[in-house]
């Protein structure tokens, strides 16, 4: 559904992502990792058109994007840190952003109700706690019913009844058979979320596979020891090369 | 589009400057009025001060509303929308509200106590100076990534347009005051919209005769057909230029 084809992106002299390939097929759910700064955040906001690669190119459903706006209508995106007017209310902001996606008339409204925003309604953006401002998000990013979910560390700030409760929708939609990317450092949210597993290290993909596959090679029996025990083979990786480079 | 300005200018005129700004100008028009019976002398002194602050609030204003709004413009880069209307939308915006605080301020005043031609082109050359000034801030947002960075820059070309540009002109007329510098001082004109904004209002005022020779030759050329095309040209291309090279460099930036 989503293909990236070598995409490279520098920033300054920077090499966020190197001929990066990556593709994510439609009733998956794929968990991205890597350290930070190993460009998953660089990554998602290529496949939005905000950040535009240097070289390659971004296929959604067969086409690319670039210079593209309408593709977007296919996505669900919650931001890692959300970012909204300070003086806008939140029922205002829904209303919004309804009103940009004019042709969608059927709204899903699960994450409204259990998050309980209705009743918050008339607070504006900048008076909420970084918490209400991810259920927001996480609200926004499920509303129009998209194909596809892109999720940039959603679990991240939310109290306990609130991951809870936007994990289990976050299941529910996978089992409609939606294509979903979340990526996060909470290895226990991803093993239960997701069913490949894409390993970012330093602009490149180190690992891509199911999880199942992951734990054979890695031999471990569980998904965090997995997880591990991938890092240290890229630290290995990275120190190989150092002694090449000095040799 | 329209949609997206809808909520740009429900943002920008629910802040509370907008407001001030008109009260501002409003103060200032009404205490002119105040000291002088005269309507040329009331329109050479709010000119006098148009001519300053003017640009210089457009600058500072545009500058932080781009920043201050960067959030949600990255809102509406996620939603499928183009780019450019993104940008295009708080542009106008900003310039619509600035406008409006201009037309507002000083139209009031003079719709109570009159107004002749010389106040009308007032208005205009306020509308086109914010229009330009906009377009520099906004141009100086969008290639930095650092709002004091941006403001710094937009107020260097306050004072290069109103201020630096002005000696530059006067030196080089002193140097060469042996030679016809009338069509040289005319081009040069054109280049700067703070002189042109000015020439065109003076050239409404009697006080050309003042001016010289050269004043004799400008009151000629301004109240040609042609004269009024090419400055009418030039002040579109000043409002232009800088507005679509910042949406040029908008439509590749990284957020």
């Amino acid at each position: 559904m989503i293909s990236v084809n070598a995409i490279s992106k520098k920033f300054g002299k920077q090499e966020v992502l190197k001929e990066f390939k990556l593709s994510f097929e439609k009733g998956n759910s794929y968990a991205i990792m890597g350290p930070n700064g190993s460009g998953k955040t660089t990554l998602i906001k290529s496949i939005l058109g905000m950040v535009l690669p240097d070289k390659g190119e971004i296929l959604v459903n067969g086409q690319s994007i670039k210079g593209r706006n309408d593709y977007r209508q296919l996505i669900g995106y919650m931001p890692q840190i959300g970012r909204y007017p300070q003086n806008m209310k939140i029922g205002q902001l829904f209303s919004m952003m309804k009103d940009m996606r004019p042709e969608i008339k059927q709204y899903d409204l699960d994450l409204v109700e259990e998050f309980e925003l209705d009743k918050i309604k008339d607070k504006s953006m900048g008076t909420l706690s970084g918490g209400t401002r991810q259920k927001v998000s996480a609200a926004l990013a499920f509303l129009f019913n998209p194909e596809i979910l892109i999720l940039d560390e959603p679990t991240a700030g939310l109290d306990p009844i609130a991951v809870e409760i936007l994990k289990s929708k976050i299941k529910r939609e996978r089992e409609s058979g939606k294509l979903i990317l979340i990526t996060s450092h909470i290895l226990s949210d991803l093993e239960e979320l997701t069913n490949q597993a894409i390993y970012i290290f330093e602009g490149e993909v180190f690992f891509n596979d199911s999880i199942e596959s992951l734990k054979e090679i890695t031999s471990e029996e569980k998904f965090s020891p997995a997880i591990a025990k991938l890092m240290q083979w890229t630290l290995k990786k990275k120190s190989t090369t150092k002694v090449l480079t000095y040799a | 589009m329209l949609k997206l300005l809808k909520y740009a200018l429900y943002d920008i005129l629910k802040s509370r400057f907008a407001i001030i700004y008109t009260v501002f100008l409003a103060m200032v028009a009404v205490s002119i009025y105040q000291v002088s019976d005269d309507l040329s002398k009331v329109s050479l002194s709010l000119m006098n001060i148009l001519i300053m602050i003017v640009p210089l609030i457009s600058a500072v204003f545009a500058t932080t509303h781009f920043y201050n709004n960067l959030e949600f413009i990255e809102l509406m880069l996620a939603q499928p929308v183009k780019r450019s209307q993104v940008f295009l939308s708080q542009l106008f915006a900003v310039i619509l509200m600035l406008s409006l605080s201009i037309v507002i301020g000083f139209g009031l005043p003079m719709v109570l106590w009159g107004a002749d031609s010389s106040l009308i082109t007032l208005l205009a050359v306020g509308v086109i100076l914010s229009a330009v000034f906009t377009g520099f801030a906004f141009l100086a947002s969008v290639i930095t990534r650092d709002k004091a960075k941006a403001i710094g820059i937009s107020l260097a070309l306050w004072i290069y347009f109103s201020l630096v540009y002005d000696g530059f002109v006067l030196y080089l007329i002193y140097s060469f005051a042996d030679y016809p510098l009338e069509k040289v001082t005319l081009g040069l004109v054109m280049l700067n919209p703070v002189d042109l904004g000015r020439i065109l209002m003076l050239m409404q005022l009697d006080i050309s005769a003042l001016m010289g020779y050269t004043g004799a030759f400008f009151q000629q050329f301004f109240s040609s057909g042609l004269g009024v095309l090419v400055s009418a040209g030039a002040l579109v291309l000043w409002m232009l230029w800088p507005g679509m090279l910042a949406s040029r460099v908008f439509g590749k930036r990284d957020f």
